[in-house]
């Protein structure tokens, strides 16, 4: 499709579809489309939700899409599940959980699979949000996938990352101690209607107490949230209404206290690296494998006429030289 | 160095509510390597289309055992191509008698599947007709 960043820029939902799906497929010239809609982007509140699998992540997402509607806020939902590392396949179901909001021109809702990405989010996320941003969506909600306690990447991605615990999980407070509490801006106690809610609910706060006191999170202090039973719905909408409030707290708060573009510094300067990599380092390592001279080069270090060293200061010196 | 793979949104129209067999082709294709996008019963060709388009799939995949689908095949296809999605491919399976194949073919569905198909075959005619595109 020709003109994609053209087209997303004018708003064209089939062509920004399109384009998410060069990112995930790593089409090298993904990179025309981006560098035509960057400057265009930074302009949307980035809503991490994770938590474990069945956590109910998918059912407040829904929820939340519809309070943000109601406050005439759009919306765009970036939702994580697994790759299958055995077939490469997967089965993407979060979106079953949405499908009211389906045909309201106001939200985009986009499934990604993990393509082997580690940290709980897929490798085009990061991309994704920027081509949600310049669709002009006030609010992008990435759902991670929530397998483990390693999914901090979401933190590099969100501005308010939201930490949806449930009660009868055995390990919640296990959790906890292994890094959640350094990325929650907000706890979620989910299925609240549960045995176990209410004690739940008193050690999380006592945690979040804990690195108070130790100095942790500035001066947010991180709040935590009953949300009640998804069979109730008024009871439930009103608890993910309140939710959306403290969310758009935490946005006032970091732009109150200018660190909304301090929370992407991360992701940005990844964004740089790439980049560069992309740019300096993937053309000449393709130049030396058209040649066959990587081929020669590891031959040569094999039979120890030269070492790694010596042989990258004369690649970097002959490329370095070309280029003046 | 690019990783194509490709994706099925799989739907359910009409008023029946059993989706079993919809959750074994999911699993199935999932099996073969494909992205599956599974949106359950009950969903109006509207939503249909528009989550296709959102989602960017190479192929929907209806399924409908209510005798509907004589409207809900060809409106999902037609909404399709009206939202300049043509090139996504519709496909069906059910209980579709063979005096309606006819006209589904006509109303723009690639292939229909009737109750005899192997999940061999759907996989097979995935594979063959997909075409990767630029
Ligand atoms: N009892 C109870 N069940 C819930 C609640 N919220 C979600 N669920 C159920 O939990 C299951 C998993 O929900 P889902 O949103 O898909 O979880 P995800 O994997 O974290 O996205 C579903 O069957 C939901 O109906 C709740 O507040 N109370
Ligand atoms: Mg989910």
């Amino acid at each position: 499709m020709k003109e994609l960043g053209k087209k997303v820029l004018a708003g064209d939902i089939r062509a920004a579809s399109r384009l998410i799906r060069n990112l995930e497929d790593q089409i090298p010239e993904t990179n025309i489309a981006m560098r035509e809609i960057f400057a265009h982007t930074g302009n949307s509140h980035v809503i991490g939700i994770t938590g474990a699998p069945g956590a109910g992540k998918s059912t407040l997402t829904d929820e939340l899409i519809d309070a943000y509607r109601k406050k005439d806020k759009t919306v765009g939902v970036l939702a994580v599940d697994p790759t299958s590392p055995f077939t490469g396949g997967a089965l993407l179901g979060d979106r079953i959980r949405m499908l009211r909001h389906a045909e309201d021109k106001g939200v985009f809702v986009r499934s990604l699979a993990t393509r082997g990405a580690m940290g709980g989010i897929s490798k085009a996320v990061g991309e994704g949000i920027h081509v949600m941003d310049v669709l002009k969506k006030d609010k992008i909600i990435v759902e991670t996938v929530g397998v483990g306690q390693q999914e901090v990447e979401i933190i590099n991605h969100a501005h308010t990352v939201i930490v949806v615990l449930v009660p009868g999980m055995g390990d919640e407070i296990q959790a906890l101690k292994a890094g959640l509490m350094e990325i929650a801006d907000i706890f979620v106690i989910n299925k609240a209607d549960r045995d176990g809610a209410g004690k739940l609910y008193k050690e999380t706060l006592n945690m979040v107490k804990m690195s108070k006191d130790m100095g942790d999170n500035g001066s947010w202090t991180i709040p935590v949230l009953l949300v009640e039973n998804v069979l109730e719905p008024n009871k439930f909408a009103e608890s993910v209404k309140a939710l959306s409030d403290k969310i758009d707290e935490h946005y006032q708060y970091l732009v109150d206290n200018n660190l909304l573009s301090e929370r992407m510094r991360r992701k940005t300067a990844a964004e740089v690296n790439e980049a560069l990599w992309g740019n300096i380092l993937q053309p000449v390592l393709s130049d030396l494998h058209s040649q066959g001279e990587m081929e020669k080069m590891v031959d040569k270090v094999l039979s120890r006429q030269t070492d790694p060293y010596t042989l990258a200061e004369e690649i970097a010196s002959r490329y370095i030289k070309k280029q003046a | 160095m690019s990783d194509r793979r490709i994706r099925i949104l799989l739907a359910k129209p009409g008023l029946d509510g059993h989706d079993r067999g919809a959750r074994v082709l999911a699993r199935c294709f999932r099996d073969a390597g494909f992205e599956v996008i599974y949106t359950g019963c009950h969903q109006t060709p509207e939503q249909i289309a528009s989550a296709a388009v959102q989602e960017d799939v190479d192929v929907v995949g209806l399924s409908c055992l209510s005798g509907a689908h004589k409207y809900l095949f060809p409106q999902v296809a037609k909404l399709l191509q009206d939202e300049g999605a043509g090139d996504i491919m519709v496909i069906g399976g059910g209980i579709i008698p063979d005096q309606d194949m006819q006209a589904l073919y006509e109303a723009g569905l690639k292939a229909i599947f009737t109750p005899g198909a192997t999940l061999d075959s759907l996989v097979e005619w995935i594979n063959t007709n997909v075409k990767p595109r630029a």
